[in-house]
């Protein structure tokens, strides 16, 4: 990919987010309260999306169950538990992806 | 006084000091590995600012999936900000050449600061701060990630895992509320669905649209229930 498709990449979606988080100073002007319908969206989405976003993390696991599938699902096992435990960011990402970059090289 | 100000903000801040410089050290690790420099991680937390989105970039960058794609997760995921600036349209208003700023620098973390704030006679000033301080702490762990993986001689063959680690951490996070897990499972369930069908390279923009139009349909329904228990669409 040329540097400047990279560029123009990052800056759509900065533009893209900065119109997001301005979108209440531009069409709402601050005083209109938003639509019913967009607010109840606006609680429920996020954790829709993050869990497609983990189907798309994972999504090579069937296509390839014994070289990245099995390891990717036990780091996941092993995120999920250790945060249970002890809920520490830093500790989980760091355990995870040891335990998958070790994995991967059996 | 101003001094007073900095120091507040700057306690303030160290929470976030803590959870952004190890991720986006993280990020910019991940950034080099896919052969990214730490200027691309540097220009990228300068402009976009959004961790979790940021993460996701770097697989379509270096995937070269296309910009409708991109277009489209970068609105689904990063519109939840907008909740973040309603709250504080008042305060970003009267605050005069900062405010485009403030808009910009909001995130998850700040939101959850500013919303800690009752120090009525300065507290659009430690806002500022705190949102300076944390871009600061994003934009810094970036590079240092982005020099660290250059100088670390061997490939880091999987480090992309910290990302998947990152959202596992954030889903468990939002299910501690009990009205974000039916969208989760629906999140969950249709984007399997669709990339059993669709394959890896489409099953994202196609299943965050069917999400949404789901949600969307959910939410009204709830709002109609409340008056009109016997309505029955299905």
């Amino acid at each position: 990919m040329s540097p400047y498709r990279i560029i123009l990449i990052i800056l759509i979606s900065a533009i893209i987010t900065f119109i997001l988080r301005a979108l209440p100073f531009i069409v709402f002007n601050g005083k209109i309260k938003m639509p019913d319908a967009l607010e109840r969206l606006g609680k429920v989405l996020p954790s829709a999306i993050m869990a497609v976003l983990i189907v798309y993390c994972l999504k090579d696991v069937p296509s390839d169950i014994l070289n990245t599938g099995i390891p990717k699902l036990l780091a996941v096992l092993a995120v999920v538990i250790s945060y249970r435990l002890k809920k520490n960011t830093f500790l989980s990402i760091i355990l995870g992806t040891g335990l998958y970059m070790i994995l991967i090289t059996l | 006084m101003n001094k007073e100000i900095i120091k507040t903000s700057f306690i303030k801040s160290i929470p976030i000091m803590c959870s952004y410089f190890f991720v986006s050290l993280a990020y910019g690790i991940m950034m080099e590995e896919n052969g990214f420099a730490w200027y691309y991680s540097l220009f990228t937390s300068l402009t976009v600012y959004t961790g979790a989105f940021q993460f996701v970039l770097i697989t379509f960058l270096s995937s070269g999936v296309s910009i409708l794609t991109i277009a489209l997760t970068a609105l689904l995921m990063n519109s939840r900000q907008m909740f973040y600036s309603l709250t504080f349209v008042e305060d970003f208003k009267n605050m005069g050449k900062k405010k485009l700023y403030m808009i910009h620098t909001m995130t998850d973390e700040t939101y959850a600061v500013n919303c800690t704030l009752d120090d009525e006679k300065n507290r659009r000033d430690i806002m500022f701060f705190v949102a300076l301080f944390s871009r600061c702490y994003w934009m810094a762990g970036a590079v240092a990630g982005g020099i660290l993986g250059q100088l670390i001689p061997y490939k880091l063959e999987g480090i992309d895992f910290c990302m998947t680690a990152l959202f596992v951490i954030i889903l468990m996070e939002q299910l501690e509320k009990k009205e974000n897990r039916i969208p989760a499972v629906i999140g969950a369930a249709v984007s399997v669905i669709c990339l059993l069908v669709l394959g890896e390279r489409t099953f994202m923009p196609v299943s965050m649209i069917i999400i949404s139009l789901i949600l969307m349909g959910r939410s009204s329904k709830e709002r109609n229930g409340e008056n009109l228990e016997c309505h029955h669409t299905e």
